[in-house]
């Protein structure tokens, strides 16, 4: 039994100093990658393009059931004028950040460690080393460097959606005046929350890209063995550790934010 | 061309373990400058490891690598860099981008590891490209092309940065016989017209033998052969013969079995 903890614990040990160096090293490998701008910019439209539609569906949706929820719960103390205030703070504080993360994660980080993934069971990977190319610096600094762009205006898209559905639920369909709506919006979100808000956004897009390169790189250390097998166990393990890492950081940093 | 003294590649006792299974068990090998080479071996015995601890894409357990005088050692970062802007690798399945096209397949080594302009990168990939004589496919996606088309690229970008020594990891696997006679003849041709030493290893002894000037066949975790073509057809050892004759024992075995005899199996 407590050998068993401490071979666990040596492992994770291990393995977050492992991640710990993955990461330092695709930043620092990334400052004498030619070509990285056009990189980056593939990687923020895989990452921002491709991922808006189901930001903003999922964005607006959100702040149509606050809206609903909060409006009948605020009625009941004849507080509805503060549901705009409501909406507002739990966006932009907690569920912008948290739910775009996850969003991003959903696809756009499933896709990342699939392709890694793939990349390093065709040997392609292999390919770039023996040719003395960084494949840290080629394949994942552009990735992690775009997420530091695109999470932050993501999260922001997705907070600017979601208080339009608040306000689409309060006003259009149960009756709050407009104004009242969102002069509660301007009176409740201040600079410290918006801080905290792309805080959030940049950590998560840093860790989630960082963890699902990481698992799609190490494919091949797969316990699931190799080929297709491999890469689909890296992929759900990379989808299901950002997803916890993103509620584990959520709590870190709004613990000390507070 | 004349053989240097010096082999440009020479293996001394290399040992590769995975986990109790000793892959490679004290392989030694030389591998003459402007020559080409092939590295027989059936499946399993361990050709594509020796290959990628050549590489670097594996680290060997024990043993030395010594590239054109230099000793190769995981410590020494400028010799492994040197070895690695003098030599390229065809892999298996070729290793190609398959989000990239033909031409930028082919400029991608001389992108990021050269100071070449834009315009010199270009007219040199498409150089390339011209001489595998696959210029009028630069802006088709590896998808697109045949199966020898996919290997000429993956060639293509192996030569692009004018290497000295080409690593090529069973070339011809999975292919019939009329593609890995075009294969090797495909990597007998470019050798002689790029002038590079070439390291193939295959299990295709009728190829390997007409198209190389030295073969060694490895066997058990170490090389029990080498030397010319000619020495190899001409070798009575146990292991080199029942290898290269395995076609008339397959006919021998098949005889036996419809005259109804009994045939032992052996380990596949």
């Amino acid at each position: 039994m407590v050998r068993s903890v401490g071979r666990h614990t040596l492992t994770l040990v291990h393995t977050l100093g492992d991640f710990a160096l993955f990461t330092i090293r695709a930043f620092h490998e990334a400052a004498g990658s030619r070509k990285l701008a056009r990189r980056v910019v593939c990687s923020m439209f895989e990452q921002g393009v491709r991922c808006l539609p189901v930001i903003v569906i999922v964005g607006v949706f959100t702040g149509l059931v606050l809206g609903l929820q909060g409006y009948h719960v605020l009625n009941k103390f004849g507080s509805e004028s503060l549901l705009g205030t409501l909406v507002s703070l739990s966006i932009v504080r907690e569920l912008g950040p948290v739910l775009a993360a996850l969003m991003l994660v959903g696809q756009a980080g499933s896709a990342l460690a699939a392709e890694l993934g793939m990349q390093r069971q065709t040997e392609q990977i292999a390919a770039l080393e023996t040719m003395g190319v960084s494949s840290h610096a080629y394949l994942v600094a552009p990735r992690l460097i775009a997420a530091l762009i695109v999470y932050p205006l993501q999260t922001a898209v997705f907070c600017c959606i979601g208080m339009w559905g608040g306000s689409v639920s309060g006003t259009m369909l149960l009756g709050l005046e407009s104004g009242v709506y969102w002069s509660a919006v301007e009176r409740a979100v201040e600079a410290h929350d918006v801080r905290e808000c792309m805080t959030k956004a940049v950590t998560f897009g840093l860790l989630t890209v960082a963890l699902c390169a990481y698992q799609g790189f190490h494919a091949h250390r797969s316990s699931a063995g190799s080929g297709a097998r491999a890469v689909s166990a890296s992929t759900t393990r990379a989808v299901v550790m950002s997803s916890i890492v993103v509620l584990a950081a959520d709590y870190v940093i709004t613990s000390f934010l507070v | 061309m004349a053989i240097s003294a010096q082999p440009l590649l020479k293996v001394e006792s290399l040992h590769k373990r995975f986990g109790a299974a000793a892959v490679l068990a004290g392989v030694s090998l030389e591998v003459p400058r402007g020559r080409l080479v092939s590295v027989l071996g059936r499946s399993g015995a361990g050709k594509s490891v020796l290959l990628k601890c050549l590489a670097g894409v594996l680290s060997a357990d024990e043993g030395v690598v010594t590239f054109d005088g230099h000793v190769l050692s995981e410590g020494d970062a400028a010799a492994r860099a040197d070895f690695r802007r003098r030599c390229s690798v065809l892999f298996q399945g070729n290793a190609l981008f398959d989000s990239l096209t033909a031409l930028e397949n082919v400029a991608l080594p001389l992108e990021q590891t050269t100071r070449l302009t834009e315009r010199e990168i270009r007219a040199r990939s498409l150089e390339a490209l011209r001489q595998l004589e696959l210029d009028a496919h630069s802006d088709h996606y590896p998808g697109e092309l045949s199966g020898g088309m996919q290997k000429r690229l993956a060639l293509a970008r192996a030569i692009v940065t004018q290497p000295e020594l080409v690593l090529f990891d069973e070339p011809t696997a999975g292919l019939d016989p009329l593609r890995r006679n075009a294969v090797f003849t495909m990597i007998a041709k470019y050798q002689r017209q790029f002038h590079f030493t070439a390291l193939v290893v295959t299990h295709d002894v009728p190829e390997a033998l007409v198209a190389s000037d030295r073969v060694a066949l490895l066997e058990g975790g170490t090389m029990c052969f080498q030397g010319t073509s000619a020495e190899f057809s001409a070798s009575t050892d146990g292991v080199v013969s029942a290898f290269r004759d395995s076609e008339a024992a397959l006919g021998t075995a098949l005889s036996s079995i419809r005259r109804g005899e009994v045939v032992p199996s052996e380990d596949t």
